[in-house]
């Protein structure tokens, strides 16, 4: 029997790596899979909370957060998409058009 | 001598960890990319440890599947697979986060809020997809509604993928 907070603590790490990648990378792309992994992080807490407490709320969130995911993505993948057409980069220091 | 449980969480937690790791130290994003869909495949594993049987198979179809599917196809047309398409600067900030990165673990380790009590229950049918539908369906439990605004989320976000992309609406 694993422990639940042996899973809390493997999603706090999971989490961790996502948010320095969002801090350290220059590449919008690879900002959001770490955003995706972060996503993952939190829905692993749900789930492992939910085993622990014995409820299927925690599965609840797991399913709207996914589809909050998609929508989030596919979004983003679209803006991403303009940015380039537009400014001929994704580095996301040069495009600082909403900066000042 | 641990459980055969407890080595299996190992496995995986070692393989999503070091494939997590991956995605952010990779230069090619789609090397980050392929990094990540190892990890969504162990976090789904995970999930069948957990007897949440019908999240893993979501996590493998709307994760690995369709979000990864688009990553790549993004990655692709915009053609940044070599690695100076784009080029990562500064040495500061790296050094910072990780530091910054190693206190935030070390805090939530030992933070109260990771002890709970209590074992966990047993429970044998708590992720089968008969529970998950008795439950989200259910008019008397507060789910429906939720569900019901997620279509129209859904329909905002191609909407807006459209409206995006596309060069003349």
């Amino acid at each position: 029997m694993v422990p639940t907070s042996y899973y809390m603590v493997l999603a706090g790490i999971l989490f961790t790596i996502g948010v320095i990648g969002v801090l350290v990378k220059r590449n919008p792309i690879v900002i959001f899979m770490c955003i995706e992994l972060m996503l993952n992080a939190a829905n692993l807490t749900f789930v492992a909370l939910g085993k622990h407490f014995g409820q299927v709320n925690g599965q609840m969130y797991v399913i709207f957060a996914l589809a909050v995911a998609a929508a989030e993505v596919s979004v983003g993948l679209g803006i991403i998409v303009a940015i380039f057409r537009s400014k001929e980069t994704i580095n996301i220091d040069e495009v600082n058009l909403m900066k000042f | 001598m641990p459980s055969a449980s407890l080595i299996t969480f190992f496995i995986l937690a070692a393989i999503a960890v070091i494939s997590a790791l991956l995605v952010v130290v990779n230069v090619n994003p789609v090397r980050s990319a392929l990094s990540l869909v190892v990890t969504f495949l162990t976090v789904a594993a995970l999930y069948i440890t957990l007897e949440a049987q019908f999240i893993a198979a979501v996590q493998i179809i709307v994760y690995a599947g369709a979000i990864m599917v688009l990553f790549l196809f993004v990655i692709m047309l915009l053609n940044l697979s070599a690695p100076t398409a784009v080029r990562e600067t500064g040495k500061l900030q790296p050094r910072v986060a990780t530091v910054l990165g190693v206190v935030f673990i070390t805090l939530l380790s030992v933070s109260p809020l990771i002890t709970l009590p209590g074992t966990p229950r047993q429970m044998t049918d708590i992720g089968t997809v008969r529970t998950i539908g008795l439950y989200l369906y259910s008019p008397q439990l507060p789910w429906l509604f939720p569900f019901e605004i997620t279509s129209i989320l859904l329909l905002v976000a191609v909407i807006g993928a459209i409206v995006m992309a596309k060069r003349r609406i």
